[in-house]
């Protein structure tokens, strides 16, 4: 593995600039097909309003996705995230317009570890809402 | 309804393993808008000390969901599909996933339990190469929404 960031050049409390990552509706039914999840709350408004819902909903693994890509952008090898995981605190709701939705990620690092690895807390959120919590990611870094 | 709790502790072995290519990768990194070049080309996976293209960290949802699905359709266990959303999700790493792996999937499910209304379970998958290589484990919570009311 070869990520591009020095362990030594890191320092707990470092902030990693925050990136937007737009979710439209047609994200989502390519990430329907590429992930085999094909549950209709997640592209059929219909459907999401009859279960409660007050539109299609993103899937939660788009979103993780997008923290991940965050992490890995950073950390320049994807190989060098070696756990990542996340609670799904809030929906992020996928309008049919031009617009979709913004789900806006940032990071700190937490916590250095042994082994030049270090563990990087994210935030997420779309609109007024936090869409990820207890996001964090251990990188092996360089 | 509420889930049976006679569930927990049971563990389904997929039945053929999952071969991981490099076109689904590739598939599964434009779904994310991803275009990190060691999803897609073998120089740049070989530049990063890699034998092939290796996977998005969130890949493994690809296979590992299928691996528990068995249990989650079982009308015994009295889940509400149309009512499901995602809780929490984890993958920690042995080594990344990569073209080429054959891999297995083993999931258990860990834990069911009630939280307010909804009932909320928890799958751990452990994915192995088929010479028993450990690659990665998983942990994914669902939570059906209205299950406990």
């Amino acid at each position: 593995m070869s990520a591009t960031v020095r362990y030594d050049d890191v320092e707990v409390g470092l902030e990693i600039p925050a990136a937007d990552y737009p979710v439209r509706r047609v994200s989502l039914v390519m990430y329907a097909g590429a992930s085999g999840d094909f549950n209709p709350i997640h592209w059929n408004e219909r459907f999401a309003k009859t279960v409660g819902l007050p539109d299609v909903i993103a899937h939660g693994m788009f979103t993780m996705a997008q923290g991940g890509r965050f992490v890995t952008d950073w950390a320049g090898d994807p190989g060098a995230v070696v756990d990542y995981g996340v609670k799904f605190s809030s929906m992020v709701v996928v309008p049919d317009d031009d617009q979709g939705a913004t789900v806006t990620v940032s990071g700190v690092i937490e916590q250095k570890l042994e082994d030049k690895r270090v563990v990087v807390a994210l935030t997420a959120r779309s609109g007024d809402s936090r869409v990820l919590s207890r996001a964090r990611a251990v990188v092996q870094l360089a | 309804m509420a889930l049976n709790r006679d569930f927990v502790g049971r563990t389904y072995q997929t039945s053929s393993s999952y071969e991981v290519s490099r076109v689904k990768i590739r598939e599964f990194a434009a779904a994310i808008g991803d275009n990190n070049p060691i999803y897609r080309d073998r120089e740049a996976a070989h530049a990063a000390g890699h034998p092939d293209v290796i996977a998005p960290p969130t890949f493994p949802i690809v296979f590992t969901l299928a691996g528990a699905g068995e249990a989650l359709a079982d009308p015994e266990l009295g889940l509400n599909f149309a009512m499901v959303v995602h809780g929490e999700q984890r993958f920690e790493y042995a080594r990344p996933v990569r073209a080429g792996d054959e891999l297995l999937c083993t999931s258990t499910i860990t834990d069911i339990r009630s939280i307010g209304r909804n009932e909320v379970l928890t799958v751990k998958s452990d994915v192995t190469t088929l010479d028993g290589e450990h690659v990665c484990t998983t942990y994914n919570t669902i939570v059906e929404r209205g299950g406990a009311a």
